[in-house]
């Protein structure tokens, strides 16, 4: 065979829609809406959008921990379609690392049997080596053997995260998802955790899927950027282009937005008026058309008629009829 | 005398203290403090610094088994074991909270003209007319759209951006003197973050009300405060008026947390900086200074705790080290 190697992952026209869901106008809407994306081997993707865009939701059904439709196909083999054992082989192949380190944790256990659980789970043969691998794991994001016998809620919320990762690490995945991983971390924390996912992308090379509203992160760790809003991807962009380069009105306000910690200057803000009327992940009032259209600067008559297309402008894909004019 | 002025409120030696497990924690200790006419106050901390519990103490909302020392005045009266009727006069009236959590501060089965209005009609008097009128007044100040309507919503029809704004409208509703406000921005999107910020900015120059902003978040800070007080593990460990806090941290930590902040305005490091080691334990701090296990500039003085001592500049600083804010962003970036 000729031709480039497919993607490690290829998602298409992925829906995921919540039972109860409904739109103002009574028609259901989707948390997820037909996005597509790939994640090459050892790649690490960002995800960023607001509260209720649908990141989690993405990760969630990656996971198919919820229901969803369209196409997911992870080492070519088509996710959505899998039960019972098969799904189980695939998720020793794709794990992930929650927002709530400490809850993501079963309390009644120790550090050493949180972490060989997957073990016992997947390599039960191997038994007597456990022990030793789990600790080798430890030391590798960096905890020590003092930590062995402690509990979820003796350890430090950065602890926990790096015990967290250790646990999804241990089988050897090639994809990694991160929900939110150090958002609710303390910020002098927060870099500690991000670095050790960024040396260990490039120890195990790893691909990541990086769900995150800490956008400097992203740019530090992310080789390419995906932006979600309203369960859609409206722009996607190599990570220099993204940063340097923003085409969609929306991406652009999320770059301004961002805190400046220098007093003689003030982060941006969108223009408020707007804001009242687009609860975040809230849909559009009216079906079709762009869905970010109520608090977009740039909005036309276009804007309500027509829901935009991907298209390339500069080194992005973007869905704006007013990119790159 | 041109500073005759007495500050609004006054912070002596003021401790908060609790027993778990046979053992006395301090999440407050002996801060000294001021909040000055029409000024916004920054306190930054993360967790375990005390923050928190320190905003609770100013309202009298310290837990039950939480035991307060030193002083705390507003306008010279002693709050600090003052009867409970007294605080509750002041709470609300003189002295507004907004909290983190939009959601939870509001009660879900009533609607938000009804929450509005509660504490104007109980404080001013005003009757159920009155009170409604100005609530929607003041929902247009912080910008809702269609005010009159709202206060027939329930808190879960808006969203967490408006639900931020209703509560400081709810605070406004007393005209107090004072503004204490709880991570008002961690729990929101960063768009409505910054329109949350801007809201605040435009509220205080208009009305002149003093504030005490709590917050991790020193990125969030920095266009609100005019001076900022960095705690950790209970203690106020740096004051400064804002512009010279960012410019030339003098206390370890702060240089640390400053440089840790993530930035988009800069261009991206080979490694993104983070101060080492694990936030402080109150339940088992080490003698001397508690950041001293986290700190490059640490050394055998750092056994004993550094008081808070007056800097140039309208600053104090509760650290050993004596060298210059040059020397010590050095001491965070070895060659």
């Amino acid at each position: 065979m000729t031709g480039p190697r497919p993607p490690l992952l290829e998602v298409r026209e992925l829906r995921v829609r919540y039972r109860g869901q409904r739109a103002v106008a009574g028609a259901p809407t989707d948390a997820v809406a037909g996005v597509g994306f790939d994640i090459g081997a050892g790649e690490s993707v960002g995800l960023v959008g607001e509260s209720g865009s649908g990141k989690s939701s993405i990760a969630r059904a990656l996971l198919r921990l919820v229901p969803a439709t369209g196409s997911v196909r992870f080492e070519g083999q088509e996710l959505l379609a899998l039960r019972g054992a098969a799904l189980r082989a695939v998720r020793e192949r794709m794990q992930i690392v929650f927002q709530d380190p400490i809850g993501a944790l079963d309390p009644h256990m120790t550090v050493q049997q949180l972490v060989t659980e997957p073990l016992l789970e997947f390599r039960a043969a191997l038994r007597t080596q456990h022990a030793q691998q789990a600790q080798a794991m430890l030391a590798r994001v960096g905890l020590g053997t003092e930590l062995l016998a402690r509990h979820p809620h003796q350890l430090s919320g950065g602890q926990a995260q790096r015990v967290g990762l250790a646990r999804a690490l241990i089988l050897g995945p090639r994809l990694l998802l991160c929900d939110e991983p150090v958002a609710s971390l303390d910020v002098s924390i927060r870099s500690q955790i991000v670095n050790l996912l960024h040396d260990m992308r490039a120890e195990l090379g790893l691909a990541l899927l990086f769900i995150a509203h800490d956008l400097p992160a992203v740019r530090f760790l992310c080789d390419r950027v995906l932006v979600l809003f309203r369960g859609r991807i409206v722009e996607q962009a190599p990570r220099e282009a993204l940063f340097g380069a923003p085409q969609h009105p929306y991406t652009r306000a999320l770059l301004a937005a961002n805190p400046v910690p220098d007093p003689a200057r003030r982060p941006s803000a969108p223009p408020p008026a707007a804001a009242p009327a687009a609860a975040p992940g809230a849909p559009p009032p009216i079906a079709g058309g762009c869905a970010y259209r109520d608090r977009c600067p740039l909005a036309v008559a276009r804007c309500t008629a027509e829901a935009p297309a991907m298209r390339a402008v500069g080194a992005s894909l973007v869905a704006c009829h007013r990119a790159g004019e | 005398m041109t500073e005759a002025r007495e500050p609004l409120l006054q912070l002596r030696s003021l401790g908060v203290r609790f027993g778990r497990d046979g053992r006395e924690l301090r999440p407050v200790d002996g801060v000294d403090l001021e909040l000055r006419e029409r000024e916004c106050l920054g306190v930054v901390g993360e967790s375990g610094s005390g923050k928190t519990q320190l905003l609770l103490a100013l309202l009298g909302l310290s837990p039950p088994g939480a035991r307060l020392s030193g002083s705390i005045r507003y306008r010279g009266e002693e709050l600090v074991a003052a009867p409970r009727a007294r605080l509750e006069a002041i709470r609300g009236r003189r002295i507004a909270i907004v909290f983190q959590d939009p959601l939870g501060a509001l009660n879900p089965f009533l609607t938000i003209g009804t929450q509005l209005t509660e504490g104007a009609r109980r404080h001013l008097g005003l009757g159920r007319r009155a009170a409604r009128a100005r609530a929607a007044a003041l929902l247009a100040t912080v910008q809702i759209d269609a005010p009159a309507e709202r206060l027939r919503s329930y808190p879960h029809e808006l969203s967490g951006g408006m639900r931020q704004r209703v509560l400081i409208a709810m605070a406004l509703m007393c005209d107090p003197e004072i503004l204490l406000l709880d991570e008002p921005t961690t729990a929101l999107d960063v768009t409505v973050q910054a329109q949350v910020l801007e809201l605040l900015r435009g509220l205080r120059e208009r009305s002149g009300v003093a504030s005490v902003f709590v917050t991790h978040d020193l990125g969030a800070l920095a266009s609100m405060a005019d001076r900022i007080a960095v705690m950790y593990a209970g203690r106020l460990i740096e004051l400064a008026p804002a512009a010279a806090l960012y410019a030339a941290p003098l206390h370890p930590y702060t240089a640390g947390l400053l440089r840790s902040l993530p930035r988009l305005d800069v261009p991206p490091p080979a490694r993104l900086p983070s101060i080492p080691g694990q936030p402080p334990d109150l339940a088992g701090l080490p003698a001397g200074c508690a950041f001293a296990p986290r700190c490059p500039l640490a050394h055998e003085r750092c056994g004993t705790v550094p008081a808070l001592r007056a800097v140039a500049g309208a600053r104090a600083l509760a650290c050993h080290f004596t060298g210059t804010a040059t020397q010590v962003d050095a001491a965070w970036s070895p060659p």
